[in-house]
């Protein structure tokens, strides 16, 4: 079997501050991850390779050169081979100018069996890249895939799609997309046969401009981006709240009675 | 792109989503909001909701009592219950035989696998996830200087302008960012359920029924959906809910939530959980607030040994009063709260239990 893996290197957004003064982002010392959701569509590729060895797990990745670390360690992981779209054409790329370019690199790859994407980016935070791509290639789609069992003889899918409220099973002939949350698996860490791998000259990582990938380039980066982020600011921080007066438990909690009694709020 | 007339796309498109023929309350929500926003563009623009589904148009009704001046109506067996394939054939093509200038969804799993398919089946602009939407640059620099951060000085509150501004929250709520499409139409957003404010529900309202009858075929479905299972445990209304009570990893074991739930019982409210909590196992996940659980506005939110992360509190900080129980003073949920109580849970929640 062939599977691509789409992958995003995000900041920790659990590690981002924000600066008070200019009510904007700290970035400096955040770490850069494998995006989470990522991480569990890999491992799942990854199973699928551990039960039939012959399988071929490809990961492609669209960002800026260091997103090379981030595609070492899905190869120490696993992976056969990376790819990086890397070009300044691409760049300020939204979700529909951003699955443009990985459906021509996708199809640049050629044929394959089944792709997976996150359901949603920690950063961008929009979960539409993978509905797109799976648009683009004129793919079936499942997002939200909490469980998959490949099925009749590999030419098709069982899924679980959570809900809300529950799951709908849902079977997909092959090639399809589908989009891994966290329940998915538990992703594995990497192997030290597989860093050492990764850390050759020679490893399958390659960097792919938007030439190579022959990708319109009136479909592409900031310019051909039907949104644009129009301002960005931080939330406003609300007025500073009390600490309720008490000696005791019994006090405190009387102090708090009788102030939320007194402002008709109980 | 092919340069579109924008003279020809007109009215606000809402996409009523229902299951198994019950209305979300996403629905209703985004009509009231399609409501407020048609009423500040030009006495033109009407608001539609799009009803998808196999033998649903009882739900026109709701539709027309939260907002509706008009009600698409899109009924065939092979619509019954959600498909990709089917739902987005049949949207696209309503879409571009009516052409609405605006259409929002909501952002359900539902929601937010179907509209990013749309948007790129018709080649326009989708924001996610979107808390606030604006049509007049006027309400808009009004909602930012009582909100946000943002220094409005280079806005000019008489632009005519009347593109959708949509705001939403990125990098885990850490920055909000207003997206606009400004060259595509129609604008799409998805919309998170429990943030925008329903209307009074206006009885006896009606309006104009249409009904197209969708080009499908059994081939036009590539998923095949063999059931669909409801989650044994009893719904947890969160977002309707006026007082929440949560609890967190300061609970130290599952035994904490009955008293959690001896103090919801108490004053009436519903049981909340931070994700540490629901990762140790010690509730079911549809009790998670924030980023990756639900949103509330509760009238009172008591977070009870919750640190308040930020993903945490991007779901819960627009709660009108918020009291904290908490050991550590310094807790963030402790800074943010308008009534912070220091002191041992233990202690504090049977207190709350006898007096309130
Ligand atoms: C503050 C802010 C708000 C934004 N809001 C919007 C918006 O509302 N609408 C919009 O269209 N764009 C928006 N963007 C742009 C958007 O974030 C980028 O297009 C981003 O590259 C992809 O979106 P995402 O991070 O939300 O990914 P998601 O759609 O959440 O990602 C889903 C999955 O797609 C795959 N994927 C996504 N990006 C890549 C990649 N670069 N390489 C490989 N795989 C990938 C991954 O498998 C990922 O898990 C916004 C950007 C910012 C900074
Ligand atoms: C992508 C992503 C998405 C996330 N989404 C969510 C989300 O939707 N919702 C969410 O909640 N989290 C989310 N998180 C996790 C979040 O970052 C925090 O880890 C989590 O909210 C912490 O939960 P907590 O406050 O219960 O635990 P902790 O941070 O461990 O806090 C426990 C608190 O209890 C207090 N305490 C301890 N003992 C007592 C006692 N006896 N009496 C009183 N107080 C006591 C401590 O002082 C401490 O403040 C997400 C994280 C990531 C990376």
């Amino acid at each position: 079997m062939k599977i691509i893996v789409c992958a995003k290197q995000v900041p920790d957004t659990t590690e981002i501050r924000i600066n008070p003064e200019t009510g904007t982002l700290i970035r400096d010392g955040v770490p850069s991850i494998l995006n989470p959701d990522d991480s569990n569509a890999l491992e799942e590729a990854l199973r699928i390779k551990d039960e039939y060895p012959d399988t071929h797990v490809t990961v492609i990745s669209m960002g800026p050169p260091q997103a090379k670390e981030m595609l070492m360690e899905c190869m120490a992981k696993g992976a056969d081979e990376c790819i990086l779209i890397s070009d300044r054409a691409v760049g300020g790329s939204d979700t529909w100018a951003t699955s443009n370019a990985i459906a021509a690199a996708v199809r640049k790859v050629g044929a394959f069996d089944l792709i997976f994407a996150g359901r949603q980016a920690i950063d961008g935070d929009t979960a539409q890249v993978g509905p797109q791509i799976a648009e683009k290639l004129g793919l079936p789609q499942v997002t939200y895939v909490k469980e998959m069992e490949l099925v009749d003889c590999e030419k098709a899918v069982m899924v679980k799609r959570a809900l809300e409220d529950g799951y709908q099973e849902i079977k997909v002939e092959l090639p399809c997309m589908l989009t891994a949350i966290k329940d998915l698996n538990k992703p594995r860490y990497m192997s030290v046969k597989g860093i050492f791998k990764a850390c050759q000259p020679d490893a399958p990582i390659r960097t792919w401009s938007a030439a190579d990938i022959e990708v319109d380039l009136g479909t592409v980066g900031l310019k051909a981006s039907p949104t644009n982020v129009y301002k960005s600011f931080t939330p406003k921080p609300k007025d500073p709240g009390v600490f309720v007066e008490g000696e005791t438990p019994s006090e405190q909690v009387e102090n708090l009675l009788s102030e939320l009694k007194k402002k008709h709020i109980v | 792109m092919d340069q579109m007339k924008f003279s020809d796309y007109k009215d606000i498109w809402v996409f009523a989503e229902q299951r198994n023929g019950v209305l979300a309350n996403v629905a209703t929500e985004l009509l009231s909001e399609g409501y407020r926003l048609s009423r500040e563009m030009d006495s033109n623009t009407k608001v539609c909701a799009v009803i998808v589904g196999s033998d649903v148009s009882g739900l026109a009704k709701d539709c027309f009592a939260y907002g509706a001046d008009s009600v698409i109506l899109i009924e065939h067996p092979l619509l019954e219950t959600y498909t990709t394939d089917a739902y987005t054939k049949v949207i696209c093509d309503a879409i571009g035989q009516y052409k609405p200038e605006i259409v929002l969804y909501g952002a359900t799993y539902i929601g937010r696998d179907l509209a990013p398919r749309i948007a790129a089946r018709l080649d326009v602009g989708l924001t996610a996830d979107c808390t606030h939407l604006d049509v007049k640059v006027a309400s808009y620099i009004r909602y930012a200087q009582e909100n946000t951060t943002l220094d409005t000085s280079s806005l000019d509150p008489a632009d005519p302008d009347t593109s959708l501004l949509m705001t939403r929250p990125a990098f885990g709520g850490n920055l909000m960012a207003t997206i606009i499409s400004r060259n595509t139409r129609p604008q799409m957003s998805t919309v998170r359920p429990g943030v925008m404010s329903r209307i009074d529900a206006r009885e006896n309202a009606s309006g104009e029924v249409i009904r197209i009858e969708p080009a499908l075929a059994e081939s036009d479905i590539r998923t095949q959906v063999l059931k669909a299972v409801k989650a044994a445990k009893e719904l947890v209304n969160l977002s309707d809910a006026d007082i929440i009570v949560s609890g967190g990893r300061g609970l130290h074991s599952p035994e904490g939530f009955r008293l959690i739930k001896d103090l919801a019982d108490k004053v009436g409210g519903v049981v909340g959980a931070s994700r540490a909590a629901v990762d140790a196992g010690w509730i079911d996940p549809s009790h998670q607030v924030g980023q990756t659980g639900t949103t509330v506005k509760p009238q009172i939110y008591i977070a009870c040994g919750i640190s308040g992360a930020i993903q945490h509190l991007a779901g819960m900080q627009n709660s009108k009063i918020i009291i904290a129980v908490n050991k550590d003073p310094e807790a963030p949920m402790m800074t943010l709260a308008d009534y912070a109580i220091v002191g041992d849970l233990y202690k504090v929640i049977p207190e709350m239990i006898a007096q309130w």
